[in-house]
């Protein structure tokens, strides 16, 4: 019986099984034996008990008084807004430093290539501390602010104008909305228009018309507000305005500079990928330099791209949980404290794991079905 | 008739023809080296006149530092601190241990790099020789001073988390990726899960459950070293990315060498270990390279779980002295010159070694 | 012989991830015994209760105390395996067993009494949180209430955070709080200028003051905004190693009491006619006995730190602090050994 390769595999699998659930199992009961025997508390119910702790940059409302629950939302917006930011700001840095990396100019080829070879080769928490020890020690103290305009500059962050909460903005943001939502749908026609008859209006120009005509619109409607908040010293620091604090100046540009460089290596590696006859061929056609790159190169260029675009994405998002060594409120951050006033490490820690998890999943599904409606174009 | 221009022409004709072709192509090309030149004057010639030209070398008291603080750099904190940055708080007398460490740690990662060491047993025999070798020197016994994990420090144990950190991941690393590629499902299944698990997460979120989260699950009174906690995450965070990297391996691997063991009559196993590993293994070098360096970077992390690691001893050196408080952009460059100067290297290898072997077409 | 059992069990903690000796089960004490040393948590740095000088060994009024009771139980100061923890660490490194107790400026509370299976034998240090500024950038701030709106640094893992917001709460000011991991690189945010103020126990202040050399342009506020007894952290488990740990608080207290002192213990145990002495130093009684040790257990610890009054002098007063609370309860203080009897 032993020589039947079927059975051979059943009792493979078997006894795969049985092993991790013993460690499993073994691993629980042990838990729960500690647990019971030092009468530590367990399960999720503190989540719904009073935080007690304040929070010093949130997205939404929230105050000592709220849960723990809403505690950790404050932290996932937080690690998820500087992740956004910051994987718009790397692509952007990245696309540039990688198309300059193949750029006829010697001198910028050579200078991108620099930045690519230094800011990948050293830690990103190494670089964090870095970005913050200048941030807050280079730059001159709160009352020494560097003026910039109506911007304040000092080792407290960014001080800038914002507009005054109004109906008008909010509007305004609205319009800007709605003007993205034609662009999707416009191109979408454009394209369809032109696979049956062969010619179609532009896409660029009534796209970039709707984001200038849609949020005005919306904010001339809604009372056409012009009132901004200006940052003022007062007391400890600038009241009023906006101001971006330098644990998050810090993270947004160590996370964005460092994913960068990875993301022009890709870039330039998806350029280099498209066969030289394509960019020939389209030089033939009279198209220039900056046309042959955005019409030609670049579209086939992105679908080689994409799958290692979306695992540095993922990348940065894991990475940003390096906050915590700077100060940034972020998931980490805020479990953590969570975790010392409830003395409930196991379920924090859990929580915290399972939430990166569902993140990392949801943005890889995410490029996985973009990288799928990119696949279909090709014929 | 005429011979090849450039062999005759003068060099500064050459040089001319160079720049021309080079920077001033045309005119947007001129105006793009021009700005890039004046921007790399400036900030090139601040750096110089900072680090260089009004720096504070060698030994010397911190008066002399804040005399020209904001001017230049104090490259002195260095020369005042770099045992410290360095060991950490091992004990000083013993602190040559610490520096044959790393000199033996260094040494495997350069001996591996070479072709002769190319084979299993040889790789096999080297790194567990000489990480044996380096846990005796630190840990002590046998006529050494025995000395406690506790005041380990430093640069042997970055390079330790790192080197361990792939020796033991390696073979979970090639089982999790003969697991994923398994026909049964239930094996399949297994590593799938654990790939994806660990690679959805952050690794300080493990080293968190490692130093934190890990000892509850024990039974009472048994309980890891802190130190060997964080590196058991390492390699087990490791082995799920190692795992990846093998799996594009043996995809790689065309049809006909199964078909071809097959023939053979070998079993799976054998036509593991035999014929695809082997091959598959050579393939995924340079991946492998590359992910040592992130290994090596990463290994950074556990200054937040306050393992004292390279970067935390410079931190501490930096930091906790408060007549150089103000000199810790020096400490880190310092610190980020020694990471660097490992993961240039590496990554130059493994680029060389890209090339070396796609030429390569015995592989 | 003696080498090759240790690197036995160095390489054996390496390979199979064990640290060796460690690995039985069973109460507390009966672990320690077995194991011959005390595996005590303490303080990764913080001048005054744990901090490693150049030589790597710890010291202060935490660490004394770990020493006092390794000579009780062990016959010797140095049987003590120091592990330097994180304030988020500390709980479940007790709790799992990694230590025997933790003695690392922990309040104690009724959560940390109730609900994480620890127990208290009393306190150590009596504590409270206040805040400090930089009295040249802020000249104006005189009391917690000219604080209004200020930013200040918080070191995460502590009971500082809720302190604060309950304050600011009951007094309807607010603070911003800049939170990070670990002390050190709390207090550097605030001495670089990042926050306005500091706030952390008042001892803490005191530490990092004592450090800085231009420690004449803090202040540190008035208010101390809550109580915070610190105290060592037990397993609840252990009934017998409990009675240990907090009779030899109180013998350290009874010691300075009596006047008994490091260097006269001896010939206090010897000469002295004061019933008490007799009982501390077990030439009368048999404290010793009901704690499962021999009679000489508090004339060892005594030996190894001093009474508590000696211990303050050696490890606190450097830092500018007065007894204060902590002075014993006829001087003015808090400190009331129990009856040694």
């Amino acid at each position: 019986m032993w020589s039947s390769e079927r059975f051979r595999n059943i009792v493979y699998q078997i006894a795969l099984l049985s092993l991790v659930g013993a460690l499993i199992g073994y691993a629980a009961y042990n838990l729960v034996h500690n647990l019971e025997s030092r009468a530590i508390a367990i399960g999720f119910s503190y989540l719904g008990q009073e935080a007690g702790f304040d929070v010093s940059e949130k997205l939404i409302d929230y105050e000592p008084t709220h849960s723990y629950a809403r505690a950790f939302v404050v932290g996932l917006l937080n690690t998820l807004f500087v992740s956004a930011v910051a994987i718009v700001a790397a692509s952007v840095l990245g696309l540039v430093v990688g198309i300059g990396r193949l750029s006829p100019n010697w001198l910028l080829r050579k200078l991108a290539g620099a930045y690519v070879e230094s800011v990948r080769n050293v830690p990103l928490i190494l670089q964090l501390l870095l970005w913050y020890g200048v941030l807050t020690e280079l730059l001159p103290p709160v009352a020494e602010a560097i003026v910039l305009g109506s911007a304040f500059l000092s080792q407290r962050g960014i001080s800038l104008p914002w507009p005054t909460p109004h109906a008008g903005w909010w509007a305004a943001l609205l319009g800007l909305f709605l003007a993205v939502l034609f662009a999707f749908l416009w191109a979408r026609a454009v394209r369809r228009r032109r696979e049956r008859a062969g010619r179609a209006p532009a896409v660029l120009w009534p796209s970039l018309a709707a984001g200038v005509v849609l949020p005005l619109a919306g904010w001339a409607v809604f009372g056409a507000p012009s009132e901004l908040s200006t940052p003022a010293m007062t007391g400890f620091g600038f009241e009023g305005g906006k101001t971006v604090s330098p644990e998050f100046i810090a993270l947004f540009l160590g996370l964005s500079v460092y994913t960068a460089a990875f993301i022009a290596e890709i870039v330039r590696g998806g350029i280099l990928s498209v066969s030289r006859g394509q960019s020939d061929a389209a030089e033939a056609l009279g198209l220039s330099r900056g046309q042959r790159l955005r019409l030609v190169i670049l579209p086939q260029a992105l679908r080689v791209m994409i799958p290692p675009l979306t695992s540095q994405y993922l990348n940065l998002t894991k990475n940003s949980s390096l906050a915590v060594a700077i100060g940034y409120p972020d998931l980490v951050s805020i479990s953590n404290t969570t975790l010392n006033q409830t003395g409930q490490a196991i379920e924090a820690i859990t929580l915290m794991m399972a939430v990166y998890l569902a993140v990392s999943l949801a943005i890889s599904g995410l490029m996985n079905w973009y990288n799928h409606r990119v696949r279909l174009v090709e014929r | 008739m005429h011979p090849p221009a450039t062999a005759h022409r003068p060099f500064a004709a050459r040089s001319l023809d160079w720049l021309r072709e080079n920077l001033f192509s045309t005119p947007a090309n001129a105006l793009i080296t021009l700005i890039t030149l004046a921007l790399l004057l400036w900030a090139g010639s601040s750096f110089v006149s900072w680090a260089v030209l009004h720096a504070v070398w060698g030994r010397a008291d911190v008066a002399t530092c804040n005399a020209l603080f904001g001017q230049g750099a104090c490259w002195a904190v260095i020369a005042d601190k770099w045992r410290h940055m360095l060991f950490g708080i091992y004990p000083q007398g013993e602190q040559w241990r610490s520096a044959l460490a790393v000199v033996i740690f260094c040494a495997i990662i350069v001996l591996s790099a070479m072709r002769a060491f190319w084979h299993v047993w040889r790789l096999l025999a080297l790194w567990l020789s000489g990480s044996l070798l380096c846990a005796w020197l630190l840990a002590g016994g046998f006529a050494l001073t025995p000395v406690p994990t506790a005041l380990w420090g430093g640069l042997p144990i970055t390079l330790m988390l790192a080197v361990f950190g792939t020796l033991f991941a390696f073979p979970l690393g090639i089982l999790l990726a003969l697991g994923r590629r398994s026909a049964l499902p239930i094996v399949r299944a297994a590593s799938i899960v654990y790939i994806e698990l660990v690679r959805g997460v952050p690794l300080i979120t493990v080293l968190f459950m490692a130093s934190i989260m890990f000892a509850l699950f024990l039974p009472e009174g048994v309980s890891f070293d802190k130190l060997l906690r964080a590196q058991v995450a390492i390699v087990l965070f490791n082995a799920a990315y190692i795992a990846e990297i093998v799996r594009a391996g043996l995809q790689a691997l065309p049809r006909g060498q199964y078909e071809a063991a097959d023939a053979l009559g070998l079993g799976y196993w054998q036509t593991q270990l035999l014929v695809i590993l082997p091959q598959a293994l050579k393939i995924t070098i340079p991946a492998q390279v590359n992910s040592f360096i992130d290994n090596f970077k990463d290994t950074s992390l556990v200054i937040i779980v306050s393992i004292f690691d390279f970067l935390y001893a410079v931190r501490q050196a930096v930091i906790s002295d408060l007549d150089w408080r103000h000199y810790f952009v020096e400490g880190y460059l310092f610190a980020m010159a020694v990471y660097w100067l490992f993961c240039y290297a590496m990554s130059h290898y493994s680029q060389w070694l890209e090339k070396h072997l796609s030429r390569d077409h015995r592989l | 012989m003696l080498k090759q059992k240790t690197l036995c069990r160095c390489l054996a903690a390496l390979t199979l991830g064990v640290a060796a000796g460690s690995a039985f089960a069973g109460p507390t004490l009966d672990a320690i015994k077995q194991r011959g040393t005390l595996v005590c948590g303490v303080h990764t740095g913080l001048t005054g209760f744990s901090a490693p000088d150049k030589t790597g060994k710890y010291a202060g009024i935490d660490v004394d105390y770990c020493k006092a009771l390794a000579a009780a139980i062990l016959g010797s100061a140095d049987k003590v395996k120091y592990v330097p923890l994180t304030a988020q660490q500390r709980f479940t490194a007790l709790q799992s067993g990694e230590i025997d107790l933790l003695s690392r400026n922990t309040t104690w509370n009724s959560k940390r009494d109730t609900t994480m299976g620890s127990v208290f034998p009393g306190v150590w240090f009596y504590d409270g949180q206040a805040f400090v500024i930089n009295s040249k950038k802020n000249p104006k701030v005189k009391k917690l209430a000219d604080l209004n709106k200020a930013s200040v640094c918080v070191e995460t893992g502590t009971t500082t955070e809720r302190n604060m917001a309950d304050y600011a709460r009951a007094n309807k000011l607010s603070f911003k709080p800049v939170v990070f991991e670990g002390q050190e690189a709390t207090e550097k945010a605030f001495q670089s200028g990042r926050c306005d103020a500091y706030t952390t126990d008042a001892s803490g202040i005191a530490a990092m003051l004592v450090n800085l050399p231009n420690r004449s342009d803090y202040t540190v506020l008035p208010e101390i905004i809550s109580k915070e007894p610190l105290a060592p952290m037990l397993r609840r488990n252990d009934q017998e190693f409990f009675a240990i740990a907090r009779w030899t608080i109180f013998a350290l207290q009874q010691a300075e009491e009596s006047g008994v002192t490091q260097a006269n213990v001896l010939r206090m145990k010897a000469e002295s006619k004061d019933p008490a002495v007799q009982r501390l130093t077990g030439a009368t009684g048999e404290i010793g006995k009901g704690l499962g040790l021999d009679a000489d257990w508090a004339v060892r610890a005594l030996q190894a730190v001093g009474n508590y009054g000696e211990s303050f002098e050696r490890n606190i007063k450097p830092l500018g602090l007065a007894r204060g609370m902590n002075a014993l309860w006829n001087k003015g203080g808090l400190m009331y050994p129990m009856p040694l009897d």
